[in-house]
């Protein structure tokens, strides 16, 4: 127990910042926009909330400016892409590149710097229940908010009428725009929620999953965060199990390899990645499903004259 | 309200162009309210231009709307809803992905209770006779379903002035009955319809007044009731319309495809199994199959073309050769043709341009490759050949598929088969959406085809078509064929039964 309880909690931070880049990739996505920038936002989403951090000691204007920050860079994206019609994918990679260089830039002189991490919040009463309170109401911020984003893009999804509309959008865009949905409008403030949720997840990494800078430091978790979305065939609760279960895999072959187990560390490190893959894949195979949930219009270009 | 106007909607020297073409051309035209109005044209002739510029999808470049009298500029389909206009598609604007009740939801200005809206579905498809369910998904739905939809989604605007593209195209005789009827009831009830369609007879039984436009100009408006068929065809085409002659001697020549009792299980569960199919057609004749949408056709026309192989090589059979294993293009190879259904994304490829898509039928048959290559002097002169001799209208075989009116690219896919000299042919919906004179041109061919010693084997939903060009006809429900009857012994309310599954021997013969 004195072993498992911190293991369980590690894999909590681990998944979270997974949870908040796929959950706005999903979002993305389901209007029919295909945002391969994720890596790039969170990245930016991480360095500006260290910054902002370290020269305002405020970890709510921190979280902020790193959505901001998300949502700045999702912008140059969502122009390039829906006003001057670039290919998507493409354009999503510049993006990545883009980031990853601009972080560093930023970054240079906060290499070596600690900051003590999000002050943990703890329900009162529900907290001190042993075990379970440990484990489900005794967390930082943003744990707690990922968790309540995935219910509030499932009801906003599934139960909202903009939510119907932005579905729609992604299955035809044609069809929305013959029956006068503004398609340019409803992907820009999509895309603009992807890159806002990205930046929040690249926050986690700096200000709670190892609170200090480093280059780099989302170590392709972006891409990650994509491959779940399309794993999870576009379900918001699929995509929490998916998050879950990669944060879980990467925890339990680290304790493994500190264990001494005689499996080739690139192998264990390897773990994690393929478990994601191997397990999604089999909850993927249903063809109808995934007909059903994905956007039928994803990386395709709209010209209203058409 | 300015009641001084006698008419609903009135267009006053309506003009668009697009780059190259002038769409319409300084059109006028008055409907009152609760008259049915028909709207006639050619593929081209600028109907869609027309009523897109009505629901707001096109700003005209000149002229005026007048809405009971005040002028109006509909900037946007929600503009239009909200002054009354509703609008069914010819291209239906739906999604797939989402249900039967989501899609209707989407096509209102203002938030519904979803459980409310599928009551409200549910009763008001039944009343009209146009039975839907709510929680479909549209994927599942065959393409007369889907019309529904579009058709239930209007009604429930209650508005003041319908459009209607080609609503019937896809309708049994029995729905096109239960429409018009209902039609009629709205009517009557205040609304003006704008009736958008080629067949002629349709717009006789239907309509009040009649608006007729050629390459873009208004030809006249006339009293449907002063005007027979031939007249209005004439005015719409400028000349008359060359009838069929059926030719009863043809002689039949020997058996080209055989399917014994053909067995495929459904694909999903929303598909159609087909049960015990067989059928022989033979060389020289046309055999029609009717029935209601979704009762197999799709499932018949894939088994039949290779797009879904049969579990038995046995149970087709194309010129005595066991076919039930091969390919499509196996089967392309030994002289089957197909045409399937729904022309963008199965009978062509949308964004491919027209040459390129000459190319992916015809390649084998016609030599189209060269060292491996694609040989792209003898494909675009296919493509041209096709455009020339089918009167295709396009400014060459460079423009993308998608950019074609939906007759125009029919006329062009049938004659990417037709001209591959196939020995068999295999078409559905031959004339879904095309114009009078070009369906015309088309069953012409079909004949021709046969009367060449070709065997011809066409899936329709369109009886009159079906009655007008085969020797044999028959009906397939719920997977199942039944049996055909030549042409000249059966009766219109006989097939009627054939499409509701009822064996004529058991049916009609006793009561008689």
């Amino acid at each position: 127990m004195e072993i498992l309880i911190p293991a369980l909690l590690t894999i909590i931070t681990a998944a979270t910042p997974l949870l908040f880049a796929a959950l706005g990739e999903l979002v993305t996505e389901k209007s029919g926009v295909l945002n391969l920038g994720i890596e790039g936002m969170m990245v930016m989403g991480a360095i500006i909330g260290f910054v902002t951090v370290h020269y305002t000691g405020s970890a709510t204007l921190a979280i902020l400016a790193s959505l901001m920050a998300g949502a700045l860079m999702s912008a140059i994206f969502a122009v390039l892409v829906l006003q001057f019609h670039a290919s998507q994918v493409p354009t999503g990679l510049a993006l990545t590149i883009f980031g990853i260089g601009l972080s560093a830039l930023l970054g240079q002189s906060m290499i070596g710097i600690a900051y003590e991490g999000l002050p943990i919040i703890s329900i009162p009463l529900l907290s001190s229940i042993p075990v379970v309170g440990e484990l489900l109401f005794k967390h930082d911020i943003l744990v707690f908010l990922s968790i309540l984003m995935v219910f509030a893009v499932m009801w906003f999804l599934y139960r909202s009428r903009a939510g119907l509309i932005l579905r729609a959008v992604g299955d035809s865009h044609d069809a929305a725009h013959a029956m006068g949905y503004s398609v340019i409008k409803i992907r820009f403030l999509a895309i603009l929620f992807g890159g806002a949720m990205a930046g929040v997840g690249g926050a986690y990494l700096s200000l709670a999953y190892s609170p200090l800078w480093v280059e780099q430091m989302t170590a392709g978790r972006g891409w990650i965060a994509l491959a779940l979305v399309v794993f999870a065939t576009w379900r918001p609760g699929r995509v929490l199990l998916g998050a879950y279960l990669f944060g879980g895999i990467t925890i339990l072959q680290l304790h493994a390899q500190a264990l001494g187990i005689g499996i080739p560390s690139q192998v264990m490190s390897m773990l994690p990645y393929l478990a994601t893959v191997v397990v999604l894949v089999i909850i993927s195979s249903d063809q109808a499903r995934i007909k059903l949930n994905s956007p039928a219009s994803l990386g395709k270009a709209f010209h209203p004259s058409r | 309200m300015n009641t001084s106007s006698p008419y609903l909607l009135e267009l006053k020297g309506m003009s668009k162009a697009f780059p190259g073409v002038l769409a319409t051309d300084n059109v006028d035209l008055q409907i009152k309210p609760g008259e049915v109005h028909a709207l006639l044209g050619e593929n081209g002739a600028g109907k869609s231009t027309l009523v897109k510029m009505i629901y707001g999808i096109l700003k005209p470049d000149a002229g005026s709307i007048l809405f009971n009298g005040i002028p109006v500029e509909v900037n946007t389909p929600a503009h239009a809803r909200e002054l009354g206009v509703a609008m069914v598609f010819q291209h239906f604007s739906l999604f797939d992905s989402l249900s039967v009740v989501d899609n209707i939801s989407l096509g209102m200005d203002h938030d519904n209770d979803m459980h409310e809206l599928a009551q409200q579905i549910t009763e008001l498809s039944h009343r009209y006779g146009l039975p839907l369910d709510p929680q479909r998904h549209v994927y599942t739905l065959s393409v007369g379903e889907r019309q529904r939809i579009e058709i239930i989604r209007c009604l429930l605007q209650k508005p003041k002035l319908l459009v209607m593209d080609e609503p019937t195209s896809v309708l049994t005789p029995q729905e096109v009955e239960k429409l018009f009827i209902t039609l009629k009831r709205l009517s009557e009830e205040g609304m003006a319809i704008l009736y958008i369609s080629h067949k002629l007879n349709e717009i006789k039984a239907l309509c009040s007044g009649a608006t007729i436009l050629r390459l873009g100009r208004k030809v006249d408006s006339v009293k449907v009731e002063d005007e027979s068929a031939q007249s209005l065809a004439a005015m719409m085409m400028g000349k008359e319309l060359k009838n069929i002659a059926h030719p009863k001697q043809a002689e039949l020549g020997e058996v080209r495809l055989l399917v014994n009792g053909l067995d495929l299980p459904a694909k999903d569960k929303t598909g159609i199994a087909l049960q015990g199919i067989n059928l022989e057609v033979r060389s020289g004749e046309v055999v029609g199959i009717s029935g209601v949408a979704g009762n197999g056709q799709d499932e018949l026309l894939a088994a039949l073309n290779g797009e879904q192989r049969s579990a038995q090589a046995s149970s087709i059979e194309i010129e005595g050769q066991a076919a039930g294993r091969m390919g499509p293009n196996e089967r392309r190879l030994i002289g089957l043709a197909s045409v399937p259904e729904k022309r963008l994304g199965h009978g062509a490829v949308p964004d491919m341009n027209l040459a390129e898509n000459s190319f992916l039928t015809a390649f084998k048959r016609l030599g189209l490759i060269k060292n491996s290559l694609i040989d792209s002097i003898k494909t675009s002169l296919f493509a041209d050949k096709i455009i020339q001799q089918f009167s295709v209208k396009t400014p060459s075989s460079d423009v993308p598929a998608v950019s074609l009116s939906g007759g125009n690219l029919q006329k062009f896919i049938i004659g990417r088969e037709l001209l591959q000299d196939p020995d068999m042919l295999i078409v559905a919906q031959p004339t879904w959406g095309v114009d009078a004179g070009a369906a015309q041109t088309i069953r012409l061919e079909l004949r021709e085809l046969a009367a060449k010693g070709a065997a011809v084997l066409v899936i329709s939903q369109d009886l009159d078509e079906l009655l007008e060009i085969s020797d044999r006809i028959g009906a397939i429900c719920g997977g199942k064929l039944s049996r055909f009857y030549p042409t000249s012994d059966i009766t219109i309310e006989q097939v009627g039964m054939l499409m509701a599954g009822v064996c004529i021997e058991e049916g009609v013969l006793n009561v008689a």
